[in-house]
């Protein structure tokens, strides 16, 4: 194979990674790291170096997109940047210190819990209750422009629980090179009951910030391949960039169902392989 | 369009808040600032590619094996990592492709940094302390994590 076919065939992937990231809303961060690592072989080192690149782009290109529609909230972001990038510096950290097996276990799990996590129904956007004492403190409200084009106002619920959830999703996105949004969503959707598009939208802000924390320490261990990054990161960007057109004008609750199949097969087959040492 | 209505708890009518427009404004203008700097990212990468697949007798870089970077040479070349921030702009000088690819990352890991430092000036203009802090101390980790993170 020489250099030109390598590099086409991993700018193909990467864009039908970023294609598929942008239509399950899980990134693709998630799908692009174990393509690389299961079709064509690339120490997942390398593969996650990539992929974080690729995270970052995603984020700061579709940022104007997202803050258009006007639901992130930018303070709440702000204030739980803190916990990811932290997390983010400790996951990052820890690349250099597990195996290669443990990484690739916990990036297939990674891969099942957002596969699960995309089919749960969003709850009911709850009314507003009153703040609690941290929320209040920090200002952790918002008014969004809920259907009708009315503003709803919100106030984030259990603050620590969320703070915290947010560690472990940095700590992910550093381990693993990927965005977590999965994780993100939870700790605000769940955790602190913020409105779904809230949640999402908050959640697209805070990945490339979360990224920029790892992005450091990965190139110092030379993680960062310019010329496997090259491919990937044009190839997501533009995958994610399709991905996004086509979720504002078609239906994808078939599509859907048919990526999440094709993300649980991806974490089974990371989980056997790291398990068997083909990793 | 009519300011909305807005609910407030007690505490919170005693401060001076910026309103919704006030901050939509600023993370438009952030957005949008976010946007040039990743086509620009991405115009450089795509230049460096195309630089190092001019050579398309080079044999494929083998990433199945990972080379710490003490093992391999410090320079930015098709087959090696970025290694250092430093060695970046030192081998922009040799005009290579993957050079080119280099600056191109970097300046794309800088997109979310920026946005950071934007955030800062934007909650110090609405003189809102407790955000500018925030703010501050997330570019402070990133500092930290660019600077001294291992």
């Amino acid at each position: 194979m020489t250099i030109i076919t390598f590099t086409l065939a991993i700018l193909g992937t990467s864009i039908i990674a970023g294609l598929l990231g942008a239509l399950t809303g899980l990134g693709g961060g998630v799908v692009v790291v174990p393509v690389l690592a299961l079709l064509f072989h690339v120490d997942l080192r390398y593969a996650i170096g990539a992929s974080l690149v690729s995270v970052i782009a995603t984020s700061s290109g579709a940022a104007a997109a997202y803050v258009r529609e006007g639901f992130s909230n930018i303070r709440i972001g702000m204030f739980l940047e803190i916990a990811t990038t932290l997390g983010a510096i400790v996951g990052a950290s820890l690349t250099a210190m597990v195996s290669i097996k443990a990484i690739g276990i916990v990036f297939g799990i990674v891969l099942l819990y957002s596969a699960i996590s995309s089919f749960r129904g969003k709850h009911e956007d709850a009314a507003p209750r009153h703040a609690g004492g941290l929320a209040d403190q920090l200002r952790l409200e918002g008014e969004y422009p809920a259907e009708g084009g009315a503003l709803k106002a919100y106030v984030a619920q259990r603050v620590p629980a969320g703070f915290g959830i947010m560690f472990l999703a940095g700590g992910l996105s550093g381990l693993l090179g990927i965005g977590s949004g999965a994780v993100k969503v939870l700790a605000m959707d769940q955790a602190m009951r913020l409105p779904f598009k809230v949640s999402t939208t908050t959640s697209n802000f805070m990945i490339g910030v979360t990224a920029a924390a790892s992005a450091g320490i990965y190139i110092r261990h030379g993680y960062i391949m310019p010329s496997l990054a090259m491919p990937v990161m044009l190839g997501v960007l533009g995958g994610s960039l399709i991905g996004s057109r086509i979720l504002v004008r078609a239906r994808v609750s078939t599509l859907r169902m048919i990526f999440a199949i094709v993300i649980v097969a991806l974490g089974v087959e990371m989980i056997y392989s790291s398990l068997t040492g083909k990793l | 369009m009519t300011e909305p209505a807005r609910r407030h708890t007690p505490t919170a009518e005693s401060r001076r808040e910026p309103t919704r427009e006030e901050d939509q404004r600023l993370e438009v203008a952030i957005a949008v600032l976010l946007r040039i700097g990743v086509i620009a990212a991405a115009v450089l990468v795509a230049i460096g590619g195309v630089m190092v697949l001019r050579h398309p007798e080079a044999p494929v870089p083998d990433y199945r094996i990972f080379h710490a970077p003490g093992e391999a040479s410090s320079t930015v070349s098709t087959g090696t990592s970025i290694h250092s921030i430093r060695a970046v702009f030192s081998q922009l000088r040799s005009g290579s492709g993957a050079s080119i690819i280099a600056l191109g990352l970097l300046l794309l890991i800088a997109t979310p940094i920026a946005r950071v430092v934007f955030a800062v000036i934007g909650f110090a203009r609405e003189r809102d302390m407790l955000y500018t802090v925030v703010s501050l101390i997330v570019l402070a980790i990133l500092a930290f994590s660019l600077l001294h993170g291992r």
